[in-house]
């Protein structure tokens, strides 16, 4: 196959892929009255926003709170694995091997399981329908992943570079903060992206346990349009569109840091 | 540095770990820096799961549930879930929906990792666009597929007409449903599969294939003798990582069809789910003894890939 070819080639084969991304932004800007003509416009011929002005009329709450969700638990999730990656990563702890063990399989445990036994917990303490409580649930998607990520590229770092900064008497901490924080910028910002990222797509958790808040996120915001109006797709559609944004941005903004937290034997639910 | 370093993690992470541990106080360091994530998985990651192991073999109502004191029934909600005429198709289900699933998404990630190997003009973004639809919220992709799929309006079927096919009713006849949630399950996988593959097939150093093309193997020769082979440690590990985030698929199917019409597209996850919060009356006790049944085929398979991952290394 000549190069031009090829690229024609993978031209179609990403049409295909991507028809149902299309067909999405196509029926956000479709009007009522034709969402069932017969044949569907295939674009937006009387295109209108009426979608997106019911999806701002009524989904901002929602998109307020998965944005504050998204970012707790970036937080949460990168103060709880940056130090573990560091110890495992350089400390060398008695056990740090079974821990990282536990890590692994911890991946493997089912979203769903973890939600009943959330469910349970979350009723007796009453933390039930609280953003709060959403995010240190979502973070049990990232944690073990951030471990991950933060021990393998911390390994990488030369350890002259932390045995100097010992030498002028800083602590292990000290160390940890001004040395090997700042070299890991790559690893802070790949688990940062895919942490937002799972929480933001989270429905799981949040079906469970933020069914009857008033705080929820916008993937509920999405799930109580499909229930409730089924004929309105186009707001359904837009409110899709809208909360895709996020994964957009990411593939345009940091597509590198995609693909090497993908390999790293990423994960999702 | 950091795509080098994160392309093999675990090699490193082992290699960081089976060094002799240090002196007493860098101990105390070492397990300083551990001791947040460490109570974190206590927390949250141990008393969630001990919480539904002992939902599971308890008899709860929902009286008990919030105030405590269930009875101690055994093994009797395992009995009772595997005596269940839902059982039998649920295991089914599972079976097939992560079989065909991964057969499929493997297939064509595959194929689309061997085409995208060699660079050619727009190649870089064309396969960075074919992570859409792994980044995309599942909720956004379930809804997406559901309407595509919508018997009257849907636009499956509408080009189904086109090539002169009767109409299928996708998600509401009960021999459709769960093709329906596969179908939408491999084009959100097929990017994972991709990805991975891709990035096996550029450690392949080219001079074997330059030697192969020498010794005039043709295209699906090399594919055959060299590619295949030397792709199968990285091919072992995705697949296995691949079955084991597939046997926990909720959402997609409970959003499309929520396991119906008539269980013909339950699953042990969303089986499991439908008995805890899906029913007006919450039955926990088999809820969590369905989730457990599905914990343990995880598990199977998770240390099956842990294994073959290590034995890689070594």
């Amino acid at each position: 196959m000549t190069r031009s070819v090829k690229t024609l080639t993978g031209l179609a084969l990403t049409a295909i892929m991507l028809f149902p991304v299309y067909w999405m932004i196509n029926v956000s800007f479709t009007r009522d009255t034709d969402m069932r003509h017969e044949p569907p416009h295939l674009f937006p011929v009387h295109g209108t926003l009426e979608g997106y002005r019911a999806v701002l009329d009524q989904q901002g709450p929602y998109l307020g709170t998965s944005l504050l969700i998204g970012l707790g638990t970036v937080v949460l999730t990168l103060v709880l694995s940056a130090p573990a990656g560091y110890s495992l990563a350089k400390l060398r702890p008695a056990g740090g091997g079974v821990l990282s063990f536990v890590l692994l399989m911890a991946q493997m445990i089912p979203g769903i399981i973890m939600a009943m036994g959330f469910y349970a917990v979350y009723l007796r303490l009453g933390v039930l329908n609280s953003a709060a409580g959403l995010v240190l649930a979502d973070s049990t998607i990232a944690v073990p992943f951030g471990v991950l990520i933060f021990t393998a590229f911390m390994s990488g770092i030369p350890d002259d570079l932390m045995n100097a900064a010992v030498v002028d008497g800083a602590g292990r901490f000290r160390t940890f903060w001004s040395i090997v924080l700042p070299v890991s910028r790559n690893a802070i910002v790949t688990v940062g992206l895919f942490t937002f990222l799972w929480a933001w797509s989270d429905f799981v958790f949040a079906t469970t346990l933020d069914g009857g808040g008033s705080q929820q996120p916008i993937t509920l915001g999405i799930y109580h349009y499909i229930g409730n109006n089924n004929q309105q797709w186009n707001a359904i559609m837009a409110t899709a569109v809208i909360a895709s944004i996020p994964a957009t941005l990411l593939l345009i903004l940091a597509q590198r840091y995609v693909a090497a937290g993908i390999t790293a034997g990423a994960v999702k639910d | 540095m950091a795509d080098d370093v994160m392309a093999r993690p675990a090699s490193t992470v082992r290699a960081g770990t089976r060094r002799r541990p240090g002196r007493r106080s860098e101990q105390w360091a070492a397990w300083g820096f551990l001791l947040p994530v460490v109570t974190y998985l206590a927390a949250f990651y141990a008393y969630p799961l001990y919480r539904n192991l002992d939902l599971s073999l308890r008899h709860y109502t929902v009286r008990s549930f919030v105030q405590g004191g269930a009875p101690f029934s055994g093994l009797d909600n395992y009995r009772a879930v595997v005596q269940n005429a839902t059982f039998g198709p649920a295991l089914l289900h599972t079976v097939l929906f992560t079989g065909v699933s991964l057969i499929f998404q493997f297939g064509i990630g595959m194929a689309l990792a061997v085409f995208f190997v060699n660079h050619f003009p727009l190649s870089g973004t064309l396969r960075a666009l074919f992570l859409v639809p792994w980044l995309l919220p599942l909720i956004v992709s379930a809804s997406t597929w559901s309407w595509m799929l919508n018997s009257d309006s849907g636009v499956v079927n509408w080009t189904l007409g086109l090539l002169g096919l009767d109409p299928v009713n996708w998600l509401t006849s009960p021999t459709w449903a769960l093709t329906s949630v596969i179908i939408a399950n491999i084009w959100i996988g097929i990017p994972f599969n991709l990805v991975v593959l891709h990035s096996g097939l550029q450690a392949i150093p080219t001079d074997i294939y330059e030697a192969a093309e020498l010794d005039g193997a043709s295209g699906w020769q090399r594919f055959r003798r060299v590619t295949f082979p030397l792709l199968r440690p990285v091919s072992a590990i995705t697949l296995l990582l691949g079955l084991v985030y597939t046997l926990k698929v909720f959402d997609i199917i409970w959003i499309m069809t929520k396991g119906g019409p008539a269980d013909s597209s339950t699953t042990f996850a969303t089986w499991s789910y439908r008995f805890s919060f899906g029913n007006l009356l919450p039955q926990f006790g088999p809820g969590a003894a369905v989730g457990n049944l599905l914990i343990l085929m995880a598990f199977a398979f998770g240390l099956l890939y842990i294994r073959i991952q290590r034995r890689q290394q070594s």
